[in-house]
């Protein structure tokens, strides 16, 4: 058994997770600190891909940053290539799992008590002390969240990653792109391994975010 | 030592006209919730910007829309208890506090401004606990050693006592007393409360719709409130509309009487104040036969409510509070007010 699929899909997640932990974040952060007309535009742009089909997500990707567009043709200089390469995978991920880091971190954000960030600034600490030691872990319950259902659904891509690097075994085969051509080639006894090995991980994270907030209960800092 | 505040800000359905100074002490900010008194402190302390004017702290200019002056908050030297406190939720005590001292660099130092702080609010043996374990009156020293560990040039209280109950609030204000002497700076505080504003303040201002009305000192504003409105908020049960009738005479048609006062009555008098606890069936002056129409009994007195004989139908009772001890069984027929608590009020 091939087990490049699984390396793969995690690699991807991860990789998109990481970056989209801290655009989702600073995406949330600043769009509440903007003009109300330009907050609601940048908002529904930096939503859609959660509710466009993620196929159609791929389509703009491929208008982007395909190998004869203007944006390929550029990147194509510096040896980056989206279209059929494992990162382009990450790209695809990103996109898709982006809203759903953008828009936890939001609801978390708009509930923190801002006197907190008042108070400490009137005791003459910096911005980024206020942001990374008071804001964020005042909103970690919600910044997690937002991280798992990130990395879940980065984990969970099809639609965008089929669109812009294909399936290629070895190359840009994740699980579930490998799923989905193990079934069209009728080889059911290997999708059902796959299926099972999505649903073991699935599981997992699950597990571990149940546990996370069990452990922050007991803490009484929930 | 010295404040001096003239800010404007268009908050949409009203504006704020703060123009007040003060030459050090406990200034009072006394006013109704949406008067504009939370504002105009987070204002002074940069959290908020006024559209126009200027702020000046000790000399140091903090906001000059003219100049375009506008020091970040956490230049401005001013410390700021926040009406929850805003406490660090995931930090320790100590943590807490020494986040009030992040500028100063020598551990030996920080470490002796903690110590020092700490047995000066009488937090010893609570450094390690969260601000959620602590009691009311326990955060409220937290967040007060976290601020004054700074060092600031302007102390502000944001209502300080309302998140707590009436009785700790009492033993609170007088510790409260004595930590603000030894801070010895200028310190505002905003209340809504006449009587804690009266305990703690050496000089009050009286806020409504985002002005200042009055600003004098406390006692003086509670015995000579000159206005109706100061009348009402330094909790003057009795004030109505009245008119002058000679140098020491104020008509009012409303009681049917005129009352003798100890302070001259100027021209453009137009009511008249006096407070519930100021009559009494001994005082000879201002003495005239009432009928008694109700009885608020409360834990250690009695409002009663009475009308003047000659009361023209349909203007309103006036309250006299009586304490239970002194209360006899049978009700008077006359009551008299001395002339020196008579107040009258000309806006």
């Amino acid at each position: 058994m091939d087990l490049y699929p699984l390396w793969n899909s995690l690699r991807i997640a991860a990789i998109s997770c990481f970056f989209v932990f801290f655009l989702g974040i600073f995406a949330a952060y600043y769009i509440m600190r903007i003009p109300r007309v330009l907050k609601g535009v940048l908002d529904v742009i930096l939503t859609l891909p959660m509710v466009l089909p993620p196929t159609v997500c791929g389509y703009f990707l491929l208008l982007l940053f395909g190998n004869r567009r203007p944006l390929g043709i550029f990147l194509a200089q510096f040896s980056l290539k989206f279209v059929m390469t494992w990162y382009g995978g990450v790209l695809a991920a990103a996109v898709v799992a982006f809203p759903l880091m953008y828009r936890t971190a939001r609801g978390a954000f708009e509930s923190f008590d801002e006197t907190l960030a008042y108070s400490g600034q009137t005791l003459g600490l910096g911005n980024a002390f206020i942001f990374w030691r008071i804001r964020m872990p005042a909103c970690r319950q919600g910044i997690m969240a937002g991280t798992v259902l990130a990395f879940a659904r980065a984990l969970g891509e099809y639609g965008a990653t089929s669109m812009l690097v294909g399936y290629t075994p070895g190359r840009t085969a994740t699980i579930s792109t490998t799923v989905y051509n193990l079934w069209r080639t009728n080889n059911e006894a290997d999708a059902f391994w796959w299926v099972m090995v999505n649903m073991a991980i699935s599981t997992l994270v699950l597990v571990v975010v149940n546990m996370m907030e069990q452990r922050n209960k007991k803490a009484g800092l929930a | 030592m010295s404040l001096s505040v003239d800010i404007h800000k268009n908050l949409g359905s009203f504006s704020l006209d703060m123009v007040f100074e003060s030459g050090g002490g406990i200034l009072g900010l006394l006013g109704a919730s949406g008067s504009g008194k939370s504002m105009t402190l987070m204002s002074i302390a940069g959290i908020a910007k006024p559209d126009r004017g200027r702020i000046v702290l000790d000399g140091v200019t903090l906001f000059d829309s003219e100049h375009r002056i506008n020091l970040p908050p956490q230049r401005r030297k001013v410390g700021y208890l926040f009406q929850n406190y805003a406490l660090f939720p995931n930090m320790t005590v100590r943590q807490n506090i020494l986040s009030g001292l992040r500028r100063e660099r020598d551990k030996m130092k920080r470490e002796q401004a903690f110590n020092d702080i700490i047995a000066m609010a009488q937090l010893n043996g609570l450094e390690r606990h969260k601000p959620s374990q602590l009691s009311g009156g326990q955060q409220q020293r937290v967040a007060l050693a976290r601020i004054l560990v700074g060092k600031p040039a302007l102390l502000m209280l944001d209502e300080p006592f309302s998140a707590l109950d009436s009785l700790l609030s009492r033993h609170l204000q007088s510790q409260m007393q004595l930590l603000l002497k030894e801070f010895g700076k200028s310190v505002i505080i905003v209340t809504h409360e006449h009587s804690e504003a009266y305990r703690l303040c050496d000089e009050l201002a009286l806020a409504d719709d985002g002005k200042v009305i009055a600003i004098k000192g406390a006692k003086a504003l509670f015995s000579d409130p000159e206005s109706r409105q100061a009348a009402l908020f330094t909790g003057c049960e009795n004030v109505i509309d009245a008119a002058r009738a000679g140098a020491f005479k104020i008509d009012v048609p409303q009681w049917g009487v005129r009352l003798f006062a100890a302070m001259p009555a100027r021209e453009e008098l137009c009511a008249v104040g006096v407070r519930a606890h100021c009559f009494h069936p001994d005082i000879a002056h201002n003495r005239f036969p009432v009928c008694f129409t109700g009885d608020i009994e409360e834990p250690f007195e009695h409002i009663l409510q009475f009308r003047y004989k000659n009361q023209p139908p349909g203007s309103p009772d006036l309250w006299w509070r009586v304490p239970k001890s002194n209360r006899s069984i049978k009700l008077p027929a006359e009551l008299g007010v001395d002339p020196a608590s008579v107040m009258p009020l000309y806006r």
